[in-house]
């Protein structure tokens, strides 16, 4: 009997370290290079201007404070009376507005102030692991962060930001693979 | 056609549908109190209230706003009784007048949101609102004074 209950040990030791083995070599680096994109689209300024450590988004290519001194308020949506909406509506304005009219699309505004979601000076180390780290990002797992990058419209907007302002430079369906890659390794982090 | 409710009045405009807000308001429905500044949402000037939210009125179509409930400053009181209206009358805030509507609803709009509001909170919400008489310490006063007078 004891032989038996060293055995059924054994084995369930090895299924569960098999379960843990994690990617093998060639996928982890397969998904440390897919994380090379990822970074390249979350330090985007489409993205990056409102992943920001402070409380001024930033905006422009060249990623300079908003105007009229816009602020991320309590929750992320502006000012107690002047919430982001009041300038940016659900959708980009027409093309008769002009490449000058504020830029728009649904739940327009910066992460809440308790989660910053930082992505603005990182490096691809400390990007990677904010990432994926909960008490960042909202609470989200691998599977919520993918559908987040892959179907949110705040998101989806950075390859449609309207006016002259420049699309994300990566291919959005580009992109949701290289970040699946990334998410189905497991999340491995560049060393430097 | 799109409908409209503005000052609680519901209304028919055969308009295109990019056409701003603002334009529906001021030469549509024949109401001028709201102001054309920068016509980009730089200057505060058009501001109105959306279902309660203020919302810069030039760069906003009115298909985006369609069946929406907007006031402006014509319907943020019908006497001038609202006690940002008060306010402003008492402290004098008014220089040449053409920012003040956009002001006044951007102040009503944060009073809705913070009652007693700090100089700080004052500076971030009337921010995107421009005076180019300088009227900015008056208008300060005017939002806590208005707030005293909101409570009674």
């Amino acid at each position: 009997m004891f032989r038996l209950s060293r055995i059924v040990a054994v084995v369930a030791a090895a299924v569960l370290a098999g379960c843990n083995s994690g990617p093998d070599p060639a996928q982890r680096q397969a998904a440390v290079e897919a994380f090379a994109t990822v970074q390249k689209v979350f330090q985007h300024p489409r993205c990056q201007n409102c992943h920001i450590p402070g409380d001024q988004p930033l905006q422009f290519d060249q990623g300079l404070p908003h105007a009229m001194g816009v602020a991320r308020g309590p929750t992320g949506h502006g000012a107690e009376g002047l919430p982001c909406s009041t300038c940016h509506g659900e959708a980009n304005a027409p093309d008769s507005y002009g490449p000058h009219a504020p830029p728009g699309a649904p739940h327009w505004a910066l992460p809440p102030p308790q989660q910053r979601m930082v992505t603005l000076g990182l490096s691809p180390p400390e990007l990677c692991r904010m990432i994926q780290d909960r008490n960042e990002n909202g609470g989200r797992d691998f599977a919520a962060l993918l559908k987040h990058v892959s179907e949110d419209k705040l998101v989806l907007w950075g390859w449609n930001p309207g006016g002259t302002r420049a699309p994300v430079s990566v291919p959005h369906a580009e992109f949701v693979a290289k970040f699946r890659t990334w998410a189905d390794a497991g999340g491995p982090c560049p060393t430097g | 056609m799109v409908s409209l409710t503005i000052n609680g009045k519901t209304q028919q405009f055969d308009v295109p549908d990019d056409m701003p807000l603002l334009w529906v308001i001021r030469d549509m429905a024949g109401l001028t109190g709201t102001k054309f500044g920068c016509g980009m949402a730089q200057c505060g000037a058009c501001t109105v209230h959306v279902d309660g939210a203020p919302l810069r009125a030039c760069v906003m179509p009115v298909s985006a706003v369609a069946g929406k409930s907007v006031t402006t400053i014509e319907g943020l009181s019908a006497d001038a009784s609202h006690p940002v209206q008060r306010a402003w009358a008492e402290l004098d805030v008014v220089q040449c007048g053409y920012c003040q509507s956009g002001q006044i609803m951007s102040a009503a709009a944060l009073l809705k949101a913070k009652p007693e509001p700090s100089d700080a909170d004052i500076d971030a919400a009337l921010s995107g609102n421009l005076c180019r008489c300088g009227t900015y310490q008056r208008i300060r006063a005017a939002v806590h004074r208005a707030a005293e007078l909101a409570k009674g």
